[in-house]
């Protein structure tokens, strides 16, 4: 039996099924939880493996269901939705063993890894979309299964971060769902294709085509944060690290770059899209969010709240990428998605460490946390370094290739925004280094957990340490075969621009 | 034996099985309970037997004479892809409502309540089967006085008003549709609905028949500005019952309503289905609107019916022009309310059992313990908020598409803006699932049962968002709305 056709669906059952299961498992059966979470995030790692080497060997991985007359359930692996399975597969195994570290003896945990396995699950689906309304369909499951994670700690706090979420995320969600149906209205097909669906419309639908990009992009962009409507990130901070991480590096908001990703690329097209002169102010709104996060981000003292915005910063490189619209800067645009969820997973895994190890929550009470945990801020410093985009960490190659594209599109001005960008992160990335690392320590640590002789549990120590070296090795080993750039080499060659 | 079984008289199965049963409860009050749960399971087969033969030997339509006797004469009974899609409904949520309902009452409550609720099981199989106006208007009445004495049945004030209303709204709901039936017999000497759909014209005795049927019919189904009388005896009812209410009773008027429209008076009136159109917009927001402001869980769920039986109404204005996509729609929206609907009331029920209140602001403690409550309840709130996947969303979907190709932007935004209201008054009260509380009181415990029967209800709901091709064959819903629905 040909097995292809099934590999999609099992790579989303292989979350789905240990969610369902954990859900109905008592709270105190932690070791068959730990056995569940473990084997599916392992059995999808494997199969996305098998996926990988499948797809360059040009095999071909497509799931389709019928769910409504005339439109089907697609899932299909393709270059593109292959990087960021992946990283979200890899980054799901590192992140369910520092949850377990993390929440060790607090209580809801089948909850918690309940809605944790139906958010990966969500990820995944909308990374393996093959139509518009399969990515729908899980954009909005991830919507739903990320909220009782937001507000899991129960407190008034998370239940406010929660109700913003709700409203930044529901309603983009409307607005894509009209989008959607408004395009399947006009084109009778909303199947990603290389180079757009809607060619041929657009001097009929000229302005109907215009709205429901900008339908699109903003219902995306809320996940995405694209400025103005990044406000529930920052608030989203009092959710748990393990979360944070989630929110910010495997699901949330790459789920929606990945969005503009496609919809540009292959529901429009990138002809098309510029014909419409929708690209250059998508462009602009993108460098505007990248120096607009990363102003805010200086002058923010609580630790998380200064990464988030850092990620608004971050994410939008993604956009800006695929909106400066050439080969070149898409692969910087596509590549980052995978060195930005490394690099800043590592830094939200520290600050977690942090909070959980010393009590620390705010930069100020940084001074000479370095010395007591030296492991862990040697993971932030590579994490630090990677968003500033010194080489040879990732974020450097991910900068690289958007300034080498930028001027193959005769965007100098990009560049501007990237040297800026570089400079605002080091403004402030370098302080809390310094911090760190020179100042001299205080005498007693906010909330001193002692650990023996480790500085933290080895659950907690071990995930920053793996990503860490990941966000090295990834700009280290950029040119060998199946590194991140190299596979996002593939996606404008097989994909985008596939004739 | 081949023959016996293809021929088998499924569609008087699900009339007189529930009926014989009824009377037995009330004679043998003893045995009424497990009549009843017998009863649920083989009216489910019994459709499925009905729908069968539908399908595969009665080519799309299922006639019956009675004795023998056809119309104009006798009584016939009438089964298509649309009747089939209301028993199928009932059948589903009635199944769940019985399980549910045999640990939900107390003793002396329980031999009241069981009797009523198979002779309402009955009302509804037969008033879906029926082929006549009068029929109709039999069942109607009979079902319309089961679902008031099942309201009263929880006894104490408030139950007795919301009761009382509701007796009088049905009542005269009843009274204007008799007289609708009788301007139409004395016109064409028929109430049989193939007979009259030939003959009726538009002469101004039709026009006042429309009127007074059509006034009837959407006092009974609740629609807005008609709605008054739902939420207080919808949410003093007790749950399995406030269930049955919103999910299966009101949906019977809108049955006869659709019939009517389909069959006879279509033809009349393009202004009519603009005004139907534009009362269920208002519907929406209205009682959504009116949801979010509740601070008690069973009014929020009633005041969410009256926005949903909005939505029904918005396929009307659509269907002159793509009749499938926009019966399609409201079909699948009917069907999937029920289920989430009724998953909605019985968790509700599961938590006013263990913590004694619905008050909304203090239900962070209850929802906490009652996790398969709080899932069912979750469950059937992303159905009803039309979110992917879920029946709801397929429903939404289709309504949306429809809409959008017709350019109709108002409904556009009727849509989409009651979704954002859903979603508004349903994580009001799901962020209390989530949030800690204090203990307050001395909770009880809830039959693991109860709970179940609610969530397979809610999971019901949103699997149909994985079954719509299927589903729709079934009911054989582009057959049913294609012939008919394209008007001559």
């Amino acid at each position: 039996m040909n097995w292809d056709p099934w590999i999609p669906l099992l790579v989303v059952a292989s979350s789905l099924l240990p969610g369902l299961l954990i859900f109905g498992l008592a709270e105190k059966r932690v070791r068959l939880r730990t056995v569940l979470n473990l084997l599916g995030a392992v059995v999808k790692l494997g199969l996305v493996g098998l996926m990988l080497w499948g797809i360059y060997n040009e095999h071909h991985y497509e799931t389709r269901l019928a769910l409504l007359p005339d439109l089907e359930l697609v899932l299909r692996a393709g270059p593109l939705s292959l990087l960021f399975v992946t990283l979200s597969a890899g980054l799901w195994l590192v992140t369910t063993v520092y949850a377990i570290g993390y929440l060790e003896g607090s209580p809801h945990r089948s909850r918690f890894f309940g809605f944790f396995s139906l958010c990966v699950t969500a990820t995944v689906g909308v990374a393996l979309a093959g139509n518009l309304i399969t990515f729908l369909l899980f954009y909005e499951l991830l919507t739903l299964s990320t909220y009782p994670l937001v507000v899991h700690r129960g407190t008034q706090a998370a239940r406010r971060a929660g109700q913003t979420y709700l409203i930044y995320t529901i309603f983009g969600g409307a607005l894509l769902l009209l989008g959607t149906v408004w395009l399947y209205s006009l084109t009778g097909t909303l199947e990603f294709t290389p180079r757009g669906f809607i060619a041929g419309l657009e001097a009929e639908h000229h302005s109907a085509l215009i709205m429901i990009f900008i339908l699109l992009i903003t219902g995306l962009g809320v996940k995405a944060a694209l400025f103005p409507l990044h406000g529930w990130l920052p608030q989203a901070m009092v959710a748990p690290a393990p979360v944070s991480a989630l929110l910010h590096a495997v699901a949330v908001v790459k789920a929606g770059a990945f969005g503009i990703v496609r919809v540009v690329y292959e529901v429009f097209g990138v002809e098309t899209a510029a014909a419409l002169g929708v690209m250059a102010p998508l462009a602009a709104l993108a460098a505007f969010t990248i120096i607009y996060g990363s102003v805010r981000a200086l002058f923010q003292d609580d630790l998380k709240r200064r990464l988030a915005f850092s990620t608004v910063s971050q994410v939008s490189y993604i956009t800006l990428g695929v909106a400066v619209a050439g080969p070149i800067a898409t692969i910087g645009g596509v590549v980052h998605l995978v060195h930005q969820g490394v690099m800043k997973i590592t830094l939200f895994f520290c600050a977690g460490n942090l909070a959980e190890t010393l009590g620390i929550h705010k930069i100020s009470e940084m001074d000479g946390v370095g010395r007591r945990m030296p492991w862990t801020m040697a993971a932030f410093t590579v994490g630090a370094f990677g968003m500033i985009g010194a080489p040879p960490i990732a974020g450097f190659i991910s900068k690289w290739y958007l300034g080498l594209g930028a001027f193959e599109a005769d965007q100098g001005w990009v560049l501007f925004v990237l040297a800026g960008s570089s400079l605002l992160n080091a403004m402030y990335f370098l302080p809390i280094l310094h911090r760190a690392w020179f100042r001299k320590p205080p005498d007693a640590w906010p909330e001193d957990h002692n650990f023996g002789r480790k500085e933290t549990a080895w659950a907690l120590l071990l995930p920053p340490l793996v990503t860490a070296v990941l966000a090295l090795l990834v700009g280290l080993l950029a040119s060998y075969p199946f590194s991140p750039l190299e596979w996002a080499m593939l996606i404008p060659e097989r994909e985008f621009y596939r004739p | 034996m081949q023959d016996t079984l293809t021929h088998f008289p499924w569609a008087i199965v699900l009339i007189l099985l529930p009926l014989a049963a009824s009377m037995v409860g009330f004679l043998l009050p003893r045995l009424a309970m497990m009549l009843g749960l017998i009863t649920a399971v083989i009216l489910l087969l019994a459709v499925t037997g009905l729908g069968w033969q539908i399908h595969y030997i009665y080519d799309g339509a299922f006639h019956h004479a009675v004795g023998g006797w056809g119309a104009p004469l006798g009584i016939d009974l009438y089964a298509d892809g649309l009747s089939l899609l209301m028993l199928t409904t009932t059948s589903l949520v009635g199944l769940g409502v019985s399980v549910y309902s045999l640990l939900y009452f107390e003793h002396k409550q329980a031999l009241r309540f069981w009797p009523i609720w198979l002779l309402l099981l009955a009302a509804l199989n037969a008033l879906f089967l029926s082929a006549d106006i009068f029929n109709l208007y039999v069942t109607l009445e009979l079902l319309g006085l089961a679902a008031v004495t099942l309201t009263a049945l929880q006894g104490g004030k408030a139950a007795l008003d919301g009761a009382m209303r509701y007796l009088l709204a049905t009542l005269l709901g009843s009274l204007f549709y008799l007289l609708g039936v009788a301007l139409l017999y004395h016109s064409y000497g028929s109430v049989d609905i193939g007979i009259l759909a030939q003959r009726v014209e538009a002469t101004p005795a039709v026009w006042a028949a429309l009127g007074l049927m059509t006034a009837g019919l959407l006092l009974k189904t609740a629609l807005f500005p008609l709605h008054f009388w739902l939420p207080p005896a919808h949410a003093s009812a007790s749950a399995p019952v406030s269930a049955v209410l919103s999910a299966l009773v009101i949906k019977a008027a809108f049955y006869i309503l659709l019939r009517l429209w389909l069959v006879i008076f279509s033809p009349l009136g393009e202004g009519v289905a603009s005004l139907f159109g534009l009362l269920g917009a208002a519907a929406v927001l209205w009682g959504s609107f009116q949801a979010l402001r509740q601070t008690r869980l069973k009014l929020l769920i009633a005041y969410s019916t009256v926005a949903q039986i909005g939505y029904l109404f918005l396929a009307f204005p659509l269907a002159g022009a793509a009749a499938v996509s926009a019966w399609s729609a409201a079909a699948y929206l009917l069907l999937s309310h029920a289920l989430a609907k009724s998953a909605m009331f019985l968790a509700a029920g599961n938590l006013m059992h263990f913590g004694g209140h619905d008050r909304i602001a203090d239900l962070d403690r209850v929802v906490q313990r009652l996790p398969l409550t709080a899932g069912a309840f979750a469950l059937a709130d992303v159905s009803i908020m039309g979110l992917p996947p879920s029946g709801g969303f397929i429903g939404k979907w289709l309504l949306l598409e429809t809409a959008l190709q017709q350019g109709r932007w108002d409904l556009v935004a009727v849509i989409l803006l009651g979704g954002l209201l859903a979603a508004a008054y349903v994580f009001k009260v799901l962020g209390h699932a989530l949030t800690e509380g204090d203990d307050m009181h001395e909770p009880r415990t809830v039959p693991k049962i109860m709970e179940w029967s609610a969530l397979l209800l809610a999971i019901a709901a949103v699997s149909l968002g994985f079954l719509a091709v299927p589903v729709l064959a079934w009911f054989g819903v582009s057959e049913v709305f294609g012939i008919s629905g394209a008007g001559p």
